[in-house]
């Protein structure tokens, strides 16, 4: 053999030596779990399954529902022979951001009129989460940034993994099922000044307890004196109470008493966009100087992660937002849908009530929004998964979209049978 | 004047920070953001930001690279509007999709990119997800990478590269280094520099390689040049990270644009691979893309899908369905997949038209003493002029022709109405 040959014999021993994975210890991690409940639901072959998982809502069918207002936009569009599918700018459609900001603060707001509000379209409420994080990451001094105990199970990951120290501030009291106030105060209080407060404008994920406005102005009052900064994530405007102005109360009042502060808006829920990745964060500075230099930093973030965001969602918002009829139609759809939820909610609490099921069962009609923390425990999650084919979290929140009409009996009787024998 | 409430001693917030009355209550506030500078201009958006402020009618924007049609206008691929039409039509809902993205889409891209007789994907051994365009998945990329790496975090870049290259890797924790790539002398390949530079880089570095049309030379390797890369960047034990946003785009051809990624995958390289489907589907808005990396076995796909899900959760969930559902059906539906192609290949051959047109303008009709050949050498949709900044800002300022400084001519900016205006002008800078 001559030396040539053996060099390449040589070379192909040792790269077969060393062709192992550069991969081979990438460590397979956990499966969401939110999602792989809504997996092990579809799986499931009895014809009484409930899902209660994935916070999407359902019509009395147990269907997904495209609101008629949107398939009237969407066939607008279609037939629109000047739209195409160019480039959006990078922080998106002008339009729509500007409708945005008017559905969250008002649209009289005068923070809006004096040019203090920076807006930034995002791939959801997580892209508007992640992206006011990063935000802040590089340019808010403060590194501890506080999150509800609970909240929704995305949330840390997503302040973790951009550097925050993440930590909770008390607020869910499962003593009474509501809202431990004075935990929730004395956490804010005894957290660095100017912390980053991450606040759910309204239907709290996954609790469903809100503060009231008392509550707010003390959580305001606290808020003020250690200079914190408000973190809004606003999932469900409209959704909730069925009412935009009266779920938007929180932020607007902060807005009011002079905080400068930023919120997460998604479309996902009340436009039942879901898919279509439709969301916008809004800031409010203290200054239009302020605001145009925000702005750009803003745009500097977004085209470094994903160029532009999607059109395809943003368009049917802005075509809705910006008609009045098809507004006045999408209000009436909102309605809709938070009336269902409502009616669902007394119609398990009736139930329970009727058969007596040990407990107070107030808290499902005192919670709002789409979810609702039941105070069952992971055991009787659990025993409802195998037993009755009802799916929920571990933590006990139950999605009331998921029930209709015709399971909403089952599934009060059923957790009478886990409250009285599941310990 | 200070609150007594704001004396309580040096904090890290408030070191340094501006106090301030607010005017309505008698709390004072503090404002945060002083520090923050003026963010600059994107550099290649904001040409059509200028190129739109200017009412000349003889202006031309060759600035961002979206593909125009000979009227100038934006072009809605038939293909694609009858994916649309469809969609409508089956009235489909809305739902989230998961987390990587519409399986249909994924699946379909990755027979488009490696092919249907490609090992790894007939194996199933290729971990793909959808991703928010190119941009998006060069951002995932560059996150796995940056965790999961198991060498240098440092990722080499060619000499010229698209403008937004290193701050996506840059975002995602990489540090960027850089392999000679263009000559200046010839507006060709330095190919002796680029395989230098791979000799150079320490073993088990990280490269990303334009697959086809580099952006923004528009200067490709030939296929044996491809080969030759395939070796010594194996011999290098390099890991390669293909960009490939204009398969199909660049020659018209789908399989000759994707054979580069092709060849490194038969020679054994694991390779990791971002799609755009912008320009080749006209997509651009939609945000429609995949990032793709080739592993050894089923069970280090599964692992390696599971971090990949875990970065995108809390980026952003999940992907928007909408480009995802058009590109699906154009890629499965047989005739719609023959359209597409046929489409594809009209927007390619458009672009070299052009490109001769240009050449044949400089040479012929304005006797220029320049050859101009590297106009109809490169490929794609960009053009790297050679012009100098003081040339470009000539172009800009006395023809009203838009172009970003480096001197890139997006060609598909260029039609037959004002191709003999263009090339009169690039005399004129260049005489």
């Amino acid at each position: 053999m001559t030396s040539n040959q053996r060099l390449d014999q040589i070379q192909k021993h040792l790269t077969k030596m060393t062709s192992s994975s550069i991969f081979q210890d990438i460590e397979l991690a956990p499966p969401d779990a939110i999602f792989s409940l809504t997996a092990r639901y579809k799986d499931d072959r009895s014809p009484q399954k409930v899902n209660l998982g994935v916070g999407a809502y359902r019509d009395d069918s147990g269907k997904p529902w495209v609101l008629p207002v949107v398939r009237k936009a969407e066939k607008i569009i279609s037939s629109d022979p000047t739209l195409d599918h160019e480039y959006l700018p990078i922080l998106g459609l002008k339009s729509f951001r500007d409708a945005s900001a008017k559905l969250i603060l008002g649209s009289n707001n005068r923070v809006i009129k004096e040019k203090r509000v920076v807006t930034a379209q995002t791939i959801s409420g997580t892209g508007a989460n992640h992206l006011g994080a990063i935000f802040l990451s590089k340019f808010y001094q403060q590194k501890v940034f506080l999150v509800s105990k609970p909240t929704w199970a995305n949330h840390k990951p997503i302040f973790d993994t951009v550097g925050f120290d993440v930590r909770e501030y008390i607020y869910y009291n499962p003593k009474t099922l509501g809202l431990d106030i004075d935990g929730l105060l004395n956490s804010l209080k005894s957290a660095p000044n100017g912390s980053i407060v991450l606040l759910h404008a309204c239907a709290h994920n996954p609790t469903g307890v809100d503060p009231n406005h008392e509550q707010w102005k003390a959580i305001a009052d606290v808020m003020e004196a250690k200079g914190h900064f408000p973190f809004f994530d606003c999932a469900y405007q409209g959704f909730a109470s069925g009412d935009i102005d009266r779920d938007a109360w929180s932020i607007r009042y902060f807005v009011d008493r002079g905080f400068e502060l930023l919120v997460c808006q998604s479309y996902a829920k009340n436009f039942g966009l879901y898919g279509q990745r439709a969301g916008c964060l809004t800031i409010v500075l203290r200054n239009s100087e302020t605001a145009t230099k925000v702005e750009s930093q803003v745009a500097k973030l977004q085209r470094a992660e994903i160029s532009n965001p999607p059109l395809h969602g943003a368009r049917i918002v802005n075509l809705i937002l910006n008609d009045p009829m098809l507004y006045a139609e999408w209000i009436d759809n909102l309605q809709i849908m938070s009336s269902r939820i409502k009616e669902m909610r007394k119609r398990l609490f009736e139930k329970l009530v009727e058969l007596g099921t040990p407990g107070n069962w107030n808290h499902i009609v005192d919670q709002i929004g789409m979810f609702s923390y039941t105070g069952l425990n992971a055991s009787q999650a659990q025993v409802l998964q195998e037993k009755y084919h009802v799916y929920l979290t571990s933590n006990g929140r139950v999605s009331m979209a998921g029930l209709t009409t015709s399971n909403v009996e089952y599934f009060a009787k059923a957790i009478d049978d886990v409250v009285r024998t599941v310990p | 004047m200070l609150s007594s409430r704001f004396s309580r001693g040096a904090s890290l917030f408030d070191r340094g920070v501006r106090s301030k009355v607010f005017p309505t209550s008698n709390v004072a506030f503090i404002t945060s953001w002083a520090h923050i500078p003026q963010g600059p201009p994107d550099a290649i958006l904001g040409v059509t930001e200028a190129f739109k402020k200017d009412s000349h009618p003889k202006k031309m924007n060759l600035g961002v690279g979206a593909y125009r049609d000979d009227a100038g206008k934006p072009y809605v691929l038939n293909a694609v509007q009858k994916a649309e039409k469809k969609i409508v039509e089956d009235k489909l809902n809305k739902e989230y999709l998961p987390i990587t993205g519409l399986p249909s889409f994924t699946k379909e891209a990755a027979t488009l990119a490696y092919g249907a007789d490609s090992e790894p994907l007939q194996e199933g051994r290729i971990a793909i997800t959808q991703s928010i365009s190119g941009t998006g998945g060069l951002r995932i990329a560059g996150e796995f990478l940056s965790r999961f790496y198991p060498h240098n975090k440092k990722i080499y870049l060619p000499i010229p590269t698209w403008g937004n290259h290193n701050a996506v890797f840059k975002s995602s924790g990489l540090e960027t280094e850089q392999y000679r790539y263009f000559k200046k002398s010839t507006n060709g390949l330095d190919f002796e520099g680029f395989l230098e530079d791979i000799q150079n880089a320490p073993r088990n570095s990280i490269f990303m390689i334009h697959a086809c049309a580099h952006n923004p030379t528009g200067v490709d390797p030939t296929p044996a040049q491809w080969d030759e890369l395939s070796k010594v960047i194996k011999g290098r034990g390099h890991f390669p990270l293909f960009d490939m946003a204009y398969q199909g785009f660049a020659s018209g051809d789908t399989n000759h644009d994707a054979y580069a990624i092709r060849k490194f995958v038969a020679d054994g390289h694991r390779i990791a691979l971002t799609q755009s489907f912008a320009k080749n589907m006209g997509l651009y808005g939609e945000r429609v893309g995949t990032f793709s990396i080739i592993s050894e076995s089923l069970k280090e796909k599964a692992a390696i899908e599971s971090q990949i899900k875990l970065i995108i959760r809390p980026m952003y969930s999940n992907p928007p369905i909408n480009g995802a559902r058009i590109v699906s059906y154009v890629l499965s539906d047989p005739a719609l997949y023959k359209e597409w192609l046929g489409e594809v290949k009209l927007m390619a051959d458009r672009i070299i038209t052009m490109r001769n047109k240009l050449k044949y303008h400089l040479v012929e009709d304005f006797g220029s003493k320049y050859s101009w050949d590297h106009i109809t050498n490169q490929i794609g949709m960009f053009c790297y002029s050679g012009l100098n900044p003081e040339q470009v800002d000539r172009l800009i300022k006395e023809y009203h022709v838009y172009l970003t400084k480096d001197g890139r001519i997006s060609i598909a900016g260029i039609s037959s109405s004002n191709v003999k205006y263009l090339a009169e002008a690039i005399h004129e800078v260049t005489r």
